[in-house]
Formats: C-alpha cells, sequence, structure tokens
C-alpha cells in the first residue's frame, strides 16, 4: 500500500484569485527565435495593457513546431538570455511559455515554462512525446516524467502539454493535486476535412477532450493552440477558455492570429465542487490499489 | 459518397491561407500555373484568385498543335470570369523540335515530352510575373501516378495535392468555376480522343471510393473486399500506387558521409524564412 499511503490531498498555499488572462494565439516564424520573442514581449506588452494578469502562449511558442534538426540548435537553458527577457517582464503579469529547453545534462525538452515575479516558477517537459502518424517528437526531445501541480500568486495549475491532454491519467493527477485550471498549450495541426462535417476532426476530438477535461476533472482548462503553415500542414487554433462546468467561456474564431481575454474565477470552481463533488468523492486510493494490483501481474512470468 | 463529401467553405478558408502563408514564407505574394481549361487548373486558379488577388495571378495557356481547340476555349471563359492574368505561349515549336527531330513516336513519350515543355514554360514565366509556380495534381491522379514526372507534376507548392476528384468537383463548384469546365470529361488533352478515364480504365467515383479507405482510413484488403470492392480492382490500384511511388518522392542520393541530405539533414523548406 505504499502508493496509496502516498497519496494526500495537498492545500493549495493560495486560493485561486479572480484572475483576468489572455490567450495569446500566435503564429511563430519557423525557428526564428529574435522575431518570436519580440513577438512575445509586443503580447506581453499588450496583454499588460489589457489588465491581464496571466498570459498563456501555444506549445514551442517561441520556436515553432515542425524543426527537425533545428531542434537542438534552438534549445535554450533557463538562463539564457531569451528566457531571462521574458523574466523580467513577468514582474508585471504571470507568464506561460513554450520552448526548447536544453536541460544541465544536455538533454532536450519540449517544455513550457510559468514565468512569475521575476523568476521561473515551474517547467513542465512534456511527457507524452507524440510520435505517430505526422509526427517524430521522440526523435528530437527527450520526454518528461511528472505531473507537477503548483501554486502561483494566482492559484495553483498543472500544464498538460498537447498530447499530454491525451492521456487521462496526466490531467487525473492535476486533479487529484486540487488544481484551479490547467493550462493546455498546444501545436494541434488540423486535419480531417471529409465526411461532411463542416469543423475539422481534429477540432471534433478537442472540444470533446478538453470540455471533458474541464467536467471530468471540474476545473478551469485554457487551451492555447497555435495557427499558421509549416511546409503544408496548418495548426488550427481554437484556443479556448472552458469552465469547470464543461462550459464554453471564451473562443477564438477562424485560423488567424488572435488573443482571448477571460476571467478565471473562484466562485464558479466552488460552485461546481459543491455541485457534484467529484474532487471529494474521488478516492483516488482505489486507483492506487488498482495500478499496484495491474503492476503484480504484470510481474507475473 | 458522404465519406468524400467536404464543407467547401472550410476548406477554401485553409487553402486561401495556405497560398498567401506558403508564399510568403517564400517571399512572394504571386502565383502562376497552367491552365488547362480542366477542373483542376480551374479550381487552383480560382483559389489563387481569391487568396492573392486576380492580378498577382496569371495563368498560362500552352497548347500544342493537336490540343483539343475547346480546352483553349474554356482557360479563357475561366480566365475572363475570374479576372486572372494570361498568357499564351504555343510549345508545337519548342516540342517539335525535338520530337520531329528524334522521330518520337510513341505517343506516351510525346504526351511526357509536352508535359515537361510546359514544365519549362511556367518556370520561366514565374521568374518574369516574380510569382512560383502553384501545382494543380489531385490526390487521386497523385496516387496512381497519373502525371509525368518533371512536368505536370513540378510545381512550387500544391493546395489540391489532398483532395480527392469528387472533392475537386464540391470545391469547383463553390468557387463558380464556370459549368462547361465542370461538365466535360476530364482529359490530359495529350492526343486526340484521350480522356482519363478511357486511358485509366476506370470511373474516378470508384477510384476515389477505393483509395479513399484504403489510403485514409487504411482497410485491408480483406476489408475492401467486404465493403464491396473487387479483389482484382483492389490489387491493381494498390500495385499502381507501389509502382508510382517514385514520382511522389525526391531522387535518391546514395548515402556516404555522416550526414546527408534528407536522411540525417532534416529540415522543412519553410527553414530560415
Amino acid at each position: 500500500m505504499a502508493l496509496a499511503a502516498a497519496i494526500r490531498y495537498t492545500i493549495p498555499s493560495m486560493p485561486l484569485t479572480d484572475c483576468r488572462l489572455t490567450v495569446a494565439q500566435t503564429n511563430p516564424a519557423l525557428g526564428n527565435l529574435a522575431k518570436n520573442l519580440d513577438e512575445h514581449v509586443a503580447a506581453i506588452e499588450a496583454a499588460c495593457a489589457a489588465g491581464s494578469q496571466l498570459i498563456v502562449f501555444p506549445e514551442l511558442s517561441l520556436t515553432g513546431y515542425f524543426l527537425k534538426d533545428q531542434t537542438a540548435e534552438l534549445a535554450r537553458g533557463l538562463d539564457s538570455p531569451e528566457l531571462q527577457r521574458l523574466c523580467e517582464l513577468s514582474r508585471r503579469i504571470s507568464i506561460l511559455v513554450g520552448f526548447v529547453e536544453r536541460a544541465s545534462d544536455g538533454r532536450i525538452y519540449n517544455s513550457a515554462a510559468f514565468l512569475e515575479d521575476g523568476r521561473v516558477l515551474h517547467v513542465h517537459r512534456k511527457v507524452h512525446l507524440v510520435t505517430y502518424g505526422m509526427f517524430d517528437e521522440e526523435r528530437e526531445f527527450a520526454a518528461g516524467d511528472e505531473f507537477r501541480a503548483f501554486d502561483s500568486k494566482l492559484g495553483r495549475f498543472g500544464v498538460l502539454i498537447c498530447e499530454d491532454a491525451w492521456h487521462v491519467t496526466s490531467g487525473l493527477q492535476h486533479f487529484l493535486a486540487g488544481v484551479d485550471a490547467m493550462l493546455a498549450p498546444s501545436c494541434s495541426p488540423g486535419r480531417g476535412v471529409s465526411g461532411g462535417s463542416t469543423e475539422l476532426s481534429s477540432e471534433t476530438s478537442w472540444r470533446t477532450l478538453l470540455d471533458a477535461h474541464a467536467l471530468l476533472f471540474q476545473t478551469w482548462v485554457v487551451y492555447a493552440n497555435r495557427v499558421g503553415w509549416e511546409d503544408g500542414a496548418f495548426f488550427w487554433g481554437g484556443s479556448r477558455v472552458i469552465d469547470p462546468f464543461g462550459r464554453l467561456v471564451a473562443r477564438i474564431e477562424g485560423f488567424d492570429t488572435a488573443t482571448l481575454h477571460a476571467k478565471i474565477d473562484a466562485p464558479t470552481l466552488r460552485r461546481a465542487r459543491v455541485a457534484t463533488p467529484l474532487l471529494r468523492d474521488s478516492k483516488p486510493w482505489v486507483l492506487a490499489r488498482g495500478l499496484e494490483r495491474i503492476a503484480a501481474q504484470e510481474q507475473r512470468p | 459518397m458522404k465519406e468524400l463529401d467536404i464543407h467547401p467553405p472550410l476548406v477554401e478558408a485553409l487553402l486561401t491561407r495556405f497560398l498567401r502563408e506558403e508564399l510568403a514564407s517564400a517571399g512572394f505574394s504571386r502565383a502562376v500555373l497552367g491552365i488547362s481549361g480542366g477542373v483542376d487548373s480551374a479550381l487552383v486558379a480560382a483559389l489563387c484568385a481569391r487568396a492573392l488577388g486576380p492580378q498577382n495571378v496569371l495563368g498560362v495557356m500552352m497548347p500544342y498543335r493537336t490540343s483539343n481547340p475547346d480546352s483553349e476555349g474554356h482557360a479563357r471563359l475561366l480566365a475572363r470570369e475570374l479576372g486572372i492574368q494570361t498568357a499564351k505561349v504555343d510549345i508545337s515549336a519548342m516540342a517539335d523540335g525535338y520530337l520531329a527531330t528524334h522521330k518520337v513516336e510513341d505517343r506516351m513519350r510525346r504526351g511526357n515530352v509536352m508535359a515537361r515543355c510546359r514544365m519549362i514554360v511556367l518556370y520561366d514565366q514565374s521568374v518574369a510575373f516574380q510569382g512560383l509556380v502553384a501545382g494543380t495534381s489531385n490526390k487521386t491522379e497523385i496516387l496512381l501516378g497519373y502525371s509525368t514526372q518533371w512536368g505536370d507534376s513540378a510545381s512550387a507548392l500544391n493546395p489540391i495535392g489532398d483532395l480527392y476528384k469528387h472533392q475537386i468537383y464540391q470545391l469547383s463548384r463553390h468557387l463558380g468555376v464556370p459549368g462547361p469546365i465542370l461538365d466535360k470529361a476530364p482529359s490530359a488533352d495529350l492526343f486526340e480522343g484521350q480522356t482519363d478515364e478511357g486511358e485509366l480504365g476506370f470511373t474516378y467515383a470508384d477510384a476515389d471510393r477505393l483509395l479513399y479507405w484504403m489510403v485514409d482510413e487504411r482497410l485491408t484488403e480483406e476489408e475492401l473486399v467486404a465493403r464491396g470492392f473487387e479483389l482484382a480492382f483492389v490489387r491493381r490500384i494498390a500495385a499502381r500506387i507501389a509502382a508510382t511511388q517514385f514520382k511522389r518522392v525526391m531522387p535518391l542520393i546514395a548515402k556516404l558521409s555522416l550526414r546527408t541530405i534528407n536522411q540525417d539533414f532534416r529540415y522543412l523548406r519553410d527553414w530560415g524564412k
């Protein structure tokens, strides 16, 4: 029962405040760090002017997505001038930014850094790298190995980078850690135009997935997907905010760069968790026992 | 063919953005294409006109002396409706300079030479027009390998290469491609009386459906037969796709060094833009 015993509800050090946020649905220039950084700075300035306390950028927002051999060339440490410049700006607004992270041991990760009050508060390294179909991430990146919620001055957050959200075990960990909001930066390519549907099949899947996260994990969901084309593949945007009842609060329409402003608040979160107390009733030790049983079965010859 | 149906406004929104953005990535804002009077090039012309403005699109008519005069008539009708710029380059002298001198009689060889003459014209015109060559091959013909390598298949970017013929017609109707172009039988017009379906030996409707289930949905041979496709047809198309793979890839490079182009030297074309 070691695993079950290890599970504890933790009390956030600071509860969710009413948080005004901006989602920047950007179109990064492939491999052009300097240009993308300038655009981040401009978006951050605009978000500050709009009164936002948090700005969320898409996955790999500083570099673009299909990097192939550029990946290693664009990898940056947390102490790099690019990250440090954004850190400085985080004295005015909290920032979630996507970048290619070079760790001190030389491994390269698909990471998102949460910057606040002039420092790197948290880094999430994408766990579920995507290597099938049109994707080849495991060729370029090392995989992260944990989902850890963190306490910002704005509330308790958990990050899911794109494919992380396709594995229910990712969001589940943030749920059990009691996050107020899941921040989901993404580079989701659009595809699937047949069958007569008025929307892309990739959008249909993501809509279902994000709504389910909000509903099942009773959390605010902030989805930041990029737009634009890279060698014939496009990213469909559709950035949105969903409330803990699973209701769409705001969404960017169309396939172009845009920003979204929304407010995520504590009373809505509390009401959802009173109306249907899923977190209270979650019984993670049942899951832990189940996992231990499955693990034991797998060890059998 | 419900499974193949597209929602034309959605596809239009995507492909106009594709043209604008990928041209801009390469430093261009204009497009050049061959307009044959057929539906594929008509659709690409219509997409380019919407994406870039008709003044930024050059449609080049490139008849050979045996070409069906209707082809040029339909191309002119299209250009008028769209308001795009046009040029006419008769390739007869150019093609015959080689074909007659070297007494090339074989129909396929002659057709390939004509297709490659047109490629030469388009790439040269694209320099003068300061645009890029837009491709007009659809997914059905690319998969079937029904094209001339480095001829009509050559382009800088192709907005319709992931659309089956059925979808080409759907989008063309939506964008107002003139009726006579939609109504006639598809033809490469490389020799008199040629039609695509006559030459291929099956209909586009059958090919589209089979290719969709075989390629897009990855059904096995047994599953395709269970869906009502004849086994012989399934095998014939599968063999054709495999046999024409060489047309869909760049030339092979013998790997010798530690870092070989396209093998372990891997960058997008949009690199550095």
